[in-house]
């Protein structure tokens, strides 16, 4: 978790991403940041996320985020 | 519509840049974002640099002078050419037709048909298939298919979502009556219901340009600013068509052609971004190697001229002397989808034409 919170820190560093849920919702990241982090996610932890598994649901929160990571054959 | 064209061939490909190009660090200030927050994009993207054309240039001039250099050049020869197919979405006018303008400034024959066709990324897929109909009727003619935008002008450069990935300018195909081709196997969707992902909302008859339309502003409250005058990208909307959408018909198309992935050689497709077509060949399972992503990071994303600016720039005069079985496929506004198999090589030209417009 804590690897996902650095990356999200890295994109935006003045956000406190430990208590929000609504990342995405809030419009803290916008689409192009989801990029970002979905680059910097696949490098970190060596997967390939399916492009599928692109939708906002799945950054909106910490959680979520290591979700679709686990989903996409990382570990956490 | 899924269809056969039958005896039909590219027999050669000029593509035409301008000039004029920017980096994408010099256009960083532009935008309303932090620099580094805006950076972290261009590896991402493969935002470099793009050419974009001067205020006073206009998408027919990329155009006539790219024919003018192939008629100097005797690529091609006046009599020999029956019809002009321009596709386009940044026509010089409502009024003439930018065919007309062309068919005019290169002095072709009045017996020259001339239809221009309203399309964006997919027009190339388009002009190709108004070519390979004409051709029907041509015997022993050619048809020029220009595919040309010049959309730096309906972007804004306050809008960090579409103008860094913006490039202008046109490809001209000729297309010919030949036997001894391969059949070309074209699968082509649209879903008008999704037409409002991309979209320049004044301009037309529905809404037409004024001070009020010209107004710039951050609509979305995302830090892009934009006038209705602009060109809006749904960026989230259309990256998911293209994900949903693209890799089945892939499928189908070469299961049309009875063809496996394997067998192609080379699969061009339209050139939106890196991070797409990079999310593209995974979902498809396609090698990286054999699916070109390096237009963008060039040139910028040359809307309908993507595709022939994509193979002249990454095969070029390999096409001459080789042949390569291909996936050509393309995707964008309308909301339009589609692919083609085709063979294409032995070509009599396949180059870029750097123009001073």
């Amino acid at each position: 978790m804590d690897k996902i919170y650095e990356l999200l820190l890295e994109i935006r560093p003045e956000y406190d991403f430990k208590v929000n849920n609504g990342i995405i919702e809030e419009g803290v990241l916008d689409s192009f940041d989801l990029i970002s982090l979905v680059t910097m996610v696949e490098e970190q932890f060596d997967i390939f996320i399916d492009a599928l598994d692109i939708i906002p649901e799945n950054f909106s929160s910490i959680e979520a985020i290591a979700n679709v990571i686990r989903k996409n054959g990382g570990e956490i | 519509m899924k269809t056969i064209f039958r005896g039909k061939k590219i027999t050669g490909i000029l593509g035409v840049l301008p000039q004029n190009e920017v980096r994408f660090e010099d256009e960083v200030h532009n935008y309303n974002f932090p620099e580094k927050q805006t950076l972290r994009l261009k590896k991402v993207m493969g935002y470099e640099k793009h050419r974009v054309v001067k205020h006073t240039t206009s998408s027919s001039d990329l155009c006539v002078a790219g024919l003018n250099y192939m008629l100097d050049k005797d690529l091609v020869k006046k009599d020999e050419i029956g019809a002009v197919v321009v596709v386009t979405t940044t026509p010089d006018h409502f009024i003439p037709h930018v065919s007309n303008i062309i068919q005019g400034e290169c002095g072709l024959d009045n017996h020259v048909i001339c239809t221009d066709v309203s399309q964006g990324c997919a027009a190339f897929l388009h002009g190709l298939m108004q070519a390979f109909m004409l051709l029907e009727h041509l015997e022993d003619k050619k048809v020029v298919v220009f595919t040309v935008d010049t959309l730096s002008k309906k972007v804004s450069k306050k809008d960090r979502n579409s103008y860094p990935l913006i490039g202008d300018a046109a490809g001209i195909t000729i297309v010919e009556n030949d036997s001894s081709s391969k059949d070309i196997c074209f699968n082509l969707y649209n879903d008008g219901s999704r037409r409002e992902a991309l979209i320049i909302p004044a301009g037309g008859s529905r809404l037409a340009c004024s001070v009020d339309t010209a107004l710039m502003e951050d609509v979305d409250n995302d830090g892009n600013l934009r006038s209705l005058d602009n060109l809006k990208m749904d960026g989230s909307e259309v990256f998911s068509f293209v994900q949903t959408e693209v890799p089945p018909l892939i499928e189908e198309t070469l299961e049309f052609s009875g063809q496996n992935k394997e067998d192609i050689e080379w699969y061009l497709f339209h050139q939106p971004n890196k991070f797409m077509l990079k999310k593209l060949a995974e979902k498809l399972e396609i090698p990286y190697e054999k699916m070109p992503m390096n237009i963008v990071e060039n040139f910028g994303n040359p809307s309908g001229a993507s595709i022939p600016i994509n193979i002249v720039h990454n095969l070029g005069k390999k096409l001459l002397d080789n042949t390569y079985n291909c996936c050509l496929s393309a995707f964008g506004s309308g909301l339009t989808w589609g692919a083609m198999t085709i063979e294409l090589g032995g070509m009599d030209f396949c180059e870029m034409l750097i123009s001073d417009c």
